[in-house]
């Protein structure tokens, strides 16, 4: 076992979810990815075991907001479902651009509720039109006296309809471009805010995805985060964060992908003897269990580097996200395949592992546009 | 309310290896563990006290090691913690066990409830928790499955029997054993862990408890285990059938001859 020095709170979180992962996800990770309902149940067992606490900083209740520690309770959750840790990890992406950038008044008012898991969090952004290119949002934001009117549509938001607190980007000052989007906070149940279509997914499907949309919906000009104009500053620091998160996830995909098959490898004989005792079978093991561990030591590196306060961290970040979402997605399929024709099959864990780990290399940026913040990095630090 | 749940650390296998010569439990390398009805009693204190204020505490007799079953109680949420650990105390059967329990609580004095769990794992003899009521002479409800009500001064509760419950209301203070029907015992949380790693324990020797000497440790308990053996397995029984009648007759033939 290779040895990350974690600290006594790092193992603490780590059993804990551990346990919670097996004791209360795994049991029930089938049923949710059947039924396609949210986890109400669940949520309340990582609320109380306090572990939307870890977004938060200890003066507003949480246990200190390090990425490192977020990270490992979102491994540890996916490892039982990649569907119900991103139902936690979201709640994350919606709560940092509050923690990053809200004001004294944004921070008392929100952070605590969500560190308690009071309410859970979302974070909306992406748009029927704006995708990868997030700069062709639509939706404005107009400032009318002491509010702002929003205008527009979000789609496949995490968390849409169960979050009670959105971070939403919108465009204030369409003249500006880029330079003209704005982060609000929007608290669900404001007049003129509402839900559409709930996505049916491929995987994940514990989790909700689901369009927001907003018609005249007037909220106070607090709920601005930062400056107007800031809107896409917040995104990318916000990302920066969150995605060492998505990686984690894909992490610990990887891992429960891992798991199941050096289970059956052990357990299955063909032309008798088990299949773990085949040279081909025993090389890709140790390929999974390789890429896994890579993706770990990267994670971590990285997470450690976001919480010692270093702040030039968007092309590592997509490192860790590229190289571990790709890493899920190789180990989750070769497992499908160690398990033969009974990983193809709904009855066995393994297909389901790979149908979550594809998202791992969609959201939060493309793998595609991982790379071009990865390629962009590069030149720009060799123009110096 | 003031609470009081007595836990006992036990080792976490069920197979209890004895020492043969002389008679007593070989706890080595095993793994220690909450015994598990205790945890029901954990739960219920803390459900209690979430309901009507006031505060938990656990108490465990037991080597310094038992520290360890409190801390993880107080990261379940318990409040506070006292752990009764002496040499005196060792070798204790059931009844010098609760003798020492109940001078224990006698000294924490401002209590309305005391929980205990229905018995434990190893020594599985469900004696402590009404020996405590009977040295405290404070009334018990044994095999606890619900709390009703909990009123100014008395609790109203639902008592497991073989064949279904009894409601019974009692008076504070009042000493209950759990069964596990009554709960299902929470997760620790973050933040109780880390409050756990950093309590204070109280530890209490026989002079805190200001207990008789005599009535502690080896010394205070009558119990003289002379043998520990796993009974022979029963034989098959004989089944009559027929009518009430034929059943009768066959059974008192059967009767006569082996007389
Ligand atoms: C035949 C026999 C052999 C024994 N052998 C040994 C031995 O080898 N070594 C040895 O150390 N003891 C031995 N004992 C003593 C016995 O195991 C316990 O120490 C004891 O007195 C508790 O009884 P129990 O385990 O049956 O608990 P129960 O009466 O079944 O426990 C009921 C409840 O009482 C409470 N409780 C019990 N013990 C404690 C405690 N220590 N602190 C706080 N709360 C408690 C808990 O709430 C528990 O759920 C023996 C007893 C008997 C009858
Ligand atoms: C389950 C799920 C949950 C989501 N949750 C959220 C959420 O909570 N909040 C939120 O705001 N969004 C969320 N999203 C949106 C997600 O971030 C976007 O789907 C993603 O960024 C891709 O955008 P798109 O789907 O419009 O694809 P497009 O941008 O249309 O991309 C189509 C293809 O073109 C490629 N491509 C695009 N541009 C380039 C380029 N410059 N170079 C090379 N290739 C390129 C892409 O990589 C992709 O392969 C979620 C999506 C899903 C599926």
């Amino acid at each position: 076992m290779m040895d990350y020095l974690l600290t006594e709170e790092q193992v603490m979180i780590r059993d804990l979810c551990r346990q919670i992962a097996k004791e209360k996800i795994a049991p029930l990770a089938a049923e949710y990815d059947k039924s396609e309902k949210f986890p109400h149940g669940i949520m309340k067992i990582i609320a109380d075991a306090d572990l939307f606490a870890i977004f938060v900083p200890l003066e507003y209740g949480g246990t200190g907001g390090r990425v490192l520690d977020m990270a490992i309770a979102t491994e540890e959750l996916s490892r039982a479902c990649g569907g119900i840790a991103v139902c936690y990890a979201a709640s994350a992406l919606g709560t940092y651009p509050i923690v990053l950038f809200g004001n004294e008044e944004q921070k008392k008012k929100y952070l605590p509720d969500l560190a308690k898991g009071k309410t859970i969090a979302a974070f909306g952004l992406t748009e029927p039109e704006a995708g990868s290119d997030a700069s062709a949002i639509k939706t404005t934001a107009v400032k009318k006296g002491d509010h702002y009117v929003l205008n527009g549509t979000k789609h496949f938001i995490t968390n849409g309809g169960e979050a009670g607190v959105y971070t939403v980007v919108a465009m204030t000052d369409r003249t500006r471009g880029a330079r003209g989007a704005s982060a609000f906070i929007v608290e669900k149940g404001t007049p003129g805010f509402s839900f559409g279509k709930k996505e049916e997914k491929m995987g994940i499907r514990a989790s909700t995805t689901c369009e927001l949309i907003f018609t005249d919906c007037k909220i106070p000009k607090e709920n601005l985060i930062a400056k107007e104009g800031m809107g896409f500053i917040v995104t990318m620091k916000t990302f920066d964060m969150s995605r060492p998160g998505v990686a984690a996830q894909a992490l610990g995909i990887a891992q429960g992908a891992l798991d199941i098959a050096v289970k059956y490898a052990k357990e299955r004989h063909q032309f008798g003897k088990s299949i773990a005792s085949f040279q081909g079978i025993q090389w890709m093991l140790a390929d999974m269990a390789t890429k896994v561990e890579a993706s770990r030591a990267l994670i971590y590196a990285v997470a450690r580097m976001v919480d010692s306060g270093n702040t030039s961290v968007a092309k590592e970040s997509a490192i860790a996200k590229l190289f571990a979402s790709d890493a899920a997605m190789e180990v989750s399929t070769n497992a499908v395949q160690i398990l033969g024709g009974y990983g193809y099959m709904r009855d066995y864990p393994a297909e389901k592992f790979m149908r979550d780990a594809k998202i791992t290399q969609i959201y939060e940026g493309t793998n595609q546009i991982q790379r071009n913040i990865i390629a962009l990095q590069l030149i720009k630090e060799m123009a110096k | 309310m003031n609470i009081i749940v007595c836990i006992k650390q036990v080792p976490e296998t069920t197979e209890v290896r004895i020492n043969p010569e002389t008679n007593t439990l070989m706890r080595e390398g095993v793994k220690s563990i909450i015994n598990p009805f205790d945890m029901y009693a954990i739960e219920e204190g803390v459900l209690i006290r979430e309901k009507v204020g006031g505060k938990v505490t656990v108490v465990t007799m037991g080597p310094p090691q038992a520290e360890a079953a409190l801390r993880e109680a107080i990261s379940l949420g318990a409040d506070e913690a006292i752990l009764l650990s002496d040499r005196a105390f060792a070798g204790s059967d059931t009844w010098a066990t609760s003798y020492t329990l109940a001078a224990a609580i006698r000294k924490i004095k401002d209590y309305q409830l005391i929980i205990c769990g229905k018995q434990a794992s190893d020594g599985d003899t469900a004696q402590v928790g009404p020996g405590i009521a009977t040295h405290l002479d404070i009334p018990q409800v044994i095999y606890v499955k619900k709390v009703e009500e909990i009123k100014d001064t008395t609790i109203r509760v639902w008592r497991m029997t073989e064949d279904g419950y009894e409601v019974i209301e009692a008076p504070f203070p009042v000493l209950f054993t759990v069964v596990k029907e009554i709960n299902t015992p929470r997760l620790p949380s973050l933040k109780g862990i880390m409050r756990s790693k950093q309590a204070k324990i109280t530890v209490w020797t026989h002079k805190d408890i200001e207990a008789d000497f005599a009535q502690l440790g080896l010394n205070g308990s009558p119990t003289q285990v002379a043998k520990v053996f796993t009974p022979a397995p029963r034989g098959k029984g004989q089944m009559l059938s027929g009518t009430t009648d034929d059943i009768v007759a066959g059974l008192v033939n059967i009767l006569k001859e082996q007389q």
